[in-house]
């Protein structure tokens, strides 16, 4: 069945009768210097099939040997998710054939994998109160199972002359170490998977076991959905959904899948069990294998391979290494700063992140106000620049000697905003720029009320118009006290003063 | 017959492998044959026996482990010294998806 672009919108009345069911499969890099079976350099961008090997290769006779880091890793991101590590699971080929898998086989994990029960939570609308974004409720994300399994290698199709008749094989990556971690059904909208893949996405950055880049491939994404009527206990027909390389090809694809399924069943007609591929240039997902084919994967141990035993004691040790994660540090930072959940949220995207405000707030700033800077006008102006927060011309003490100007008035807020645009392109501190561009705040209330005296005096007219009701001059008057004092007259305080000279005049 | 001609068709399509009729009655035999002999097996009695899939059950933890070190790879014209086709320091295959 085809679609059109318009057919995506589901009319809210099948929105209300059918709902959508989906798991995410999730193929992580884990960010090993050696490949998960051999030697070889894990390294991206390399000149193809240079880092390989006999083992790599599949060539016959070579033999195996798991890498400690790798599991470590795998191990790490386990216990964050919240899984529970099998002291003991075992290895198994995935019999295929494939170019860019040379021997054959995928090594992987069957029946007993690594991890398995684990969770995360998420944002979800469901029971979301009014509000805004720090109302919302959250939502746990059962994870199944995470297991360790290689990479195969690479296949190219296009961009050579004979890519017509020939696919080209990179076998550089073969052999890089995976960690899959699969979800229960449990989401229920493709906002839901979004912020599940986001929010894991997230936890694995902090965990510091991969560079998490979905366009250099090290992290990948495959979704399994469904849609049945609500209330309908039994799981609809799924279709398995790969290729979605991007957060937003996710949720595009899955908006595309659940139409097309939902469509299928209104028109009473059945959904076909079938692996799909999101095309990009046609913005639908089509049918990759015909449902004829068999899959049949004749998984069995791996001979060659040892069962990992993971001891207690390995795996306690791996525990202490756990950094704060993503969620405890947005609880800590609402209760010890006074945030708002939300500005927490955004504050704890990354650790880099969440360590620069923290720095800015430990050298004396006052938090709410650092929170207000940092996501502001520090993030505005690295977003423009294309830099992350690492690359920061301005270093959190040196905001936070600009906010401590703010804080003691010598800055307005708006002067403050031209100081730090200087801070950005010179990397001076903000004393230096304050000294050098002779800015300082007027609090001075004499000072200030003599220019209030000289301004009314000068605009006869204006003044008379305000008398007889018009008080939206007011604004007039503050901005010709302003341009007289450059700008740099506390604003409150003119307010304040002038209302008191108009009223009294 | 522990194989069929069934098993061989399915087996061999799995694998991308088209077979002609003689080449399936052939390995029907082979196949046959081979199990027929691994089967003697069975007359050990394994009842209290646990299935095992490697030898070396109970290893330490570091033995069947290695460090995270990596060493140079091979050299490309080596990594593709065996390739019946390569170009542009790739494997070269024949078109694996259909346009």
């Amino acid at each position: 069945m085809e679609l059109t672009r318009d057919a995506l919108e589901i009319p809210e009345t099948l929105k209300g009768k059918y709902e959508p069911v989906i798991g995410l499969e999730v193929h992580v890099q884990l960010r090993t210097r050696s490949k998960i079976f051999c030697g070889c350099s894990t390294r991206f961008g390399d000149p193809p099939n240079t880092n390989s090997c006999p083992v790599c290769l599949g060539l016959p006779g070579a033999l195996p040997v798991l890498n400690r880091e790798a599991v470590a890793m795998a191990v790490k991101a386990a216990l964050a998710l919240n899984c529970r590590v099998n002291s003991f699971s075992r290895f198994a080929r995935k019999n295929y054939f494939y170019p860019d898998l040379p021997k054959g086989y995928q090594i992987s994990q069957f029946d007993q994998p690594l991890a398995e029960h684990g969770w995360i939570e998420i944002r979800s609308e469901e029971g979301q109160a009014e509000g805004g974004p720090q109302e919302k409720g959250t939502k746990r994300i059962g994870i199944t199972r995470l297991h360790m399994e290689e990479d195969a290698g690479k296949s190219i199709h296009d961009g050579f002359p004979d890519s017509q008749d020939k696919s080209y094989v990179d076998l550089n990556r073969s052999g890089t170490p995976l960690a899959e971690i699969v979800s229960e059904p449990d989401l229920r909208s493709s906002a839901e998977a979004y912020d599940y893949l986001t929010r894991l996405k997230q936890i694995l950055e902090y965990l510091d076991v991969s560079d998490c880049n979905m366009e250099e491939g090290s992290l990948r994404c495959d979704a399994n959905v469904s849609v049945r009527p609500r209330g309908q206990q039994e799981l609809g027909v799924k279709a398995e959904i790969k290729n979605l390389n991007s957060f937003r090809y996710l949720q595009k694809a899955l908006d595309y899948e659940i139409a097309r399924q939902t469509q299928l069943l209104e028109r009473g007609e059945k959904v076909v069990q079938e692996t799909r591929l999101w095309n990009l240039e046609q913005q639908k997902t089509v049918s990759m294998r015909s449902k004829e084919y068999a899959h049949d994967y004749r998984y069995f141990p791996e001979p060659d391979l040892l069962p990992l035993a993971v001891s207690d004691a390995w795996q306690k040790e791996i525990q202490q290494t756990l950094p704060e994660l993503p969620d405890a540090k947005r609880r800590r930072m609402v209760s010890q700063y006074k945030l708002r959940e939300y500005d927490a949220e955004v504050l704890t995207a990354s650790q880099a992140l969440a360590g620069y405000y923290e720095k800015v707030a430990a050298a004396g700033a006052d938090p709410k106000l650092a929170a207000n800077w940092v996501m502001g006008n520090l993030l505005g102006a690295l977003k423009a620049a294309g830099k992350q927060i690492g690359e920061s011309p301005v270093s959190p003490e040196a905001l936070a000697g600009l906010l401590a100007l703010i804080q003691d008035k010598t800055l307005s807020g708006k002067m403050a905003k031209s100081v730090f645009e200087e801070m950005l392109s010179t990397s001076e501190s903000a004393k230096t720029i304050v000294g050098r561009m002779g800015l300082s705040q007027i609090t001075d209330s004499d000072q200030i009320r003599d220019t209030i005296r000289n301004v009314i005096a000068a605009n006869p007219k204006q003044l008379a118009q305000y008398k007889s009701g018009k008080t939206s001059l007011i604004g007039f008057f503050v901005g010709q006290v302003m341009k007289e004092t450059k700008g740099q007259a506390n604003p409150q305080k003119v307010n304040e003063l002038l209302k008191e000279e108009l009223g009294g005049a | 017959m522990k194989i069929t001609e069934k098993d061989v068709r399915y087996v061999a399509a799995l694998a991308h492998l088209d077979l002609t009729e003689k080449e399936t009655a052939q390995y029907v035999a082979e196949l046959d044959s081979i199990l027929t002999y691994v089967e003697k097996l069975n007359q050990i009695d394994t009842s209290t026996v646990e299935p095992m899939a490697q030898v070396l059950h109970k290893a330490a933890e570091t033995d069947a482990l290695r460090e995270d070190r990596d060493r140079q790879g091979f050299r490309q014209e080596q990594s593709l010294g065996n390739a019946p086709e390569s170009g542009a320091g790739h494997f070269k295959v024949a078109k694996v998806i259909a346009r």
